[in-house]
């Protein structure tokens, strides 16, 4: 094949889509591009090819992209996001246990993730009398979505998640294996692992990603800081080709196309069916249960979501000191902020972001203070975590 | 100072000192792949670490790894449980001690080589990378021997069922033509090299087609 070579790494995840179809449709190569997708088992193996070179670009998670700019936990190497690959597409999962003995502690509809929280600190407080192991959650990276809306849906209960519970990091392939034999009680991942442990009877998903965070901006394109400079008309080409296939993937006429490719053994060798439900926001919360849909479960493309957003990445920023991770300043609020490029999306695609029914701070939880890029500590400073004596 | 010496003896002293701390670091292998491991293991046995151990099994791998307590973690990269290590980095109070990866950013090679092998090395935070450097050093070049052995394994292999095509083609040949073993051998080295093949190639297509007429 004729082309740029590009080599792309990427996660087995349905949002991954974009890559996968803009190859596998022959949108990269219609743009002049010979790209190959280098299926990765660790977001470390994924973050460390994009480091030294071997990967041209990758799909990272977004708060990677930004630790990595920002040297946190790791060497820094500057990352440049010019297109996010997906917004939303979590889900909490709980084990069928602890999903019944929610249900006898919430004050209300346990759909309601404020009674959800409320619910959960009860049972933490009520494990600590007695002296039972703390709850463990399992979520797939200290710099991820999932690690953020674990924390968040928690503390918004009152419970301080590094004190109260027991965090812990699991590759998505051993999730449901971990939620079965009780390493976990309940965790956070994307699809289809949460479906799988509804299917096998083993969890129930108390709440999709998007009951947290109305639009949260969850896997980027990453490329190295150098390379919108270096090799900036290929960049272009590669942002074309995205474009075109995350518009494949909004039309639904196209969707047994999409969940087949994507689907395929050499990409991520799952059910079709299931690759299908998440993109329709289509999923079963219990065995046999009706499924509940959500149109945006996930975001691939649609509502503007593919243009990067900097206020994303200052949120992102902000969990990061929220949870320690990171300290505040403003010189490294400056940094996440200027690791997504809205300016690069727009140049290639020179299409202005179609309107779109976004939160007012971009982000919309579903509880707490408004986000605000321009006074993080005043933000921060709103909740009250460590909770003063709930 | 003052004495030649003496500033003669003390890097040597210090070297020394250097060398019998390194060999008691305790290192541990976290590798699925038995043979592999055990090589590594040798390896660094054979270098003179004595304090080795293994890591089979990654279901709660960070509560194997803190009652392990060692000053050096080797995983593969084809571990999907290279991501729970990430974990280590955080300070927090699930993590005993904070573990950094093994990066020098001065020192690509090193990282692409270890990339390219497959391997990569996290350390207690505060070793100094330099007391390290030769057990990546060997990791590397047995992560390197294993993917030869391994390769000259398949070549065995395949040589090996190339031999047992050629042989039955040969026996099917010697049946049908009514001929003896030499001739019939001599027949598909001939057909091969007419027809710019390899004899396994042709004893396979001799096989499928008796196969075919069964």
């Amino acid at each position: 094949m004729n082309g740029d070579r590009l080599r792309i790494g990427y996660i087995p995840l349905t949002d991954a889509a974009a890559l996968i179809i803009a190859v596998d449709k022959g949108f990269a190569a219609r743009e002049g591009l010979n790209v190959e997708l280098v299926r990765e088992v660790s977001w470390s193996n994924v973050r460390d090819k994009l480091n030294i070179g071997l990967f041209d670009a990758a799909h990272l998670l977004a708060p990677l992209a930004i630790a990595s700019s920002l040297g946190i936990g790791h060497v820094k190497v500057s990352l440049r996001a010019p297109f996010m690959l997906g917004l939303n597409g979590n889900a909490i999962t709980v084990s069928r246990g602890l999903y019944d003995v929610l249900t006898l502690a919430a004050e209300g509809d346990l759909g309601d993730p404020t009674v959800s929280a409320k619910a959960l600190a009860r049972v933490v407080a009520e494990r600590r009398r007695r002296g039972a192991e703390p709850l463990a959650f399992g979520m797939t990276f200290p710099f991820s979505m999932h690690n953020y809306q674990l924390r968040f849906w928690m503390a918004a209960g009152g419970i301080h998640p590094d004190e109260d519970v027991r965090l812990v990091v699991l590759p998505p392939p051993y999730m449901v294996e971990s939620l079965g034999n009780r390493q976990v009680d309940g965790f956070c991942v994307g699809a289809p692992w949460n479906s799988v442990a509804v299917d096998l009877g083993i969890g129930r998903i108390l709440h999709f990603g998007s009951d947290i965070f109305a639009r949260a901006p969850e896997k980027v394109l990453a490329v190295h800081a150098a390379w919108p400079t270096d090799r900036a008309e290929i960049l272009q080409r590669l942002l074309r080709a995205l474009d075109t296939a995350v518009h494949f993937i909004a039309d639904l006429a196209n969707i047994d196309e999409v969940a087949a490719l994507v689907a395929a053994p050499h990409r991520l060798d799952v059910p079709p069916e299931m690759i299908r439900g998440t993109l329709e926001g289509q999923l079963r919360l219990a065995r046999g249960g009706a499924p509940r849909n959500a149109s945006n479960y996930i975001l691939i493309g649609r509502d503007g979501a593919a243009r990067p957003d900097p206020i994303h990445a200052a949120w992102l920023y902000a969990q990061m000191v929220r949870w320690d991770q990171a300290p505040l300043s403003p010189e490294l609020l400056a940094s996440a902020e200027a690791c997504f490029r809205p300016d690069l999306y727009d140049t290639a695609l020179r299409e202005l972001p179609r309107a779109l029914c976004a939160p007012a701070d971009g982000i919309g939880a579903f509880v707490g203070p408004k986000f605000d890029a321009d006074n993080i500590a005043g933000y921060l400073g709103a909740f009250r975590c460590p909770p003063q004596n709930s | 100072m003052s004495s030649t010496g003496r500033t003669q003896r003390e890097p040597a002293a210090t070297q020394m000192l250097c060398a019998r701390t390194d060999t008691a670091l305790k290192i541990v292998i976290v590798d699925e792949n038995p043979v592999r491991a055990a090589i590594l293991a040798d390896g660094l046995r054979e270098a003179g670490y004595t304090n080795v151990g293994r890591i089979e099994e990654t279901t709660k791998l960070l509560a194997r790894i803190y009652a392990l307590d060692p000053d050096v973690i080797l995983i593969d990269l084809e571990n999907p449980s290279r991501d729970v290590l990430a974990q280590m980095f955080q300070v927090s109070r699930a993590v005993k001690r904070p573990v950094a990866m093994f990066v020098d950013q001065s020192d690509t090679a090193a990282i692409e080589a270890a990339v390219d092998a497959g391997v990569s090395a996290y350390i207690v935070d505060g070793l100094k990378k330099e007391r390290i450097k030769s057990i990546l050093d060997l990791c590397i070049s047995r992560f390197n021997a294993f993917a030869r052995l391994q390769d000259e394994l398949e070549t065995t292999r395949n040589a090996l069922s190339e031999r047992k095509v050629i042989d039955r083609a040969k026996g099917i040949l010697m049946k049908a033509k009514n001929i003896g073993e030499e001739e019939a051998y001599a027949l598909l080295r001939k057909t091969a090299m007419n027809e710019n093949k390899k004899i396994a190639e042709v004893a396979q297509s001799v096989v499928t087609a008796a196969d075919l007429l069964k």
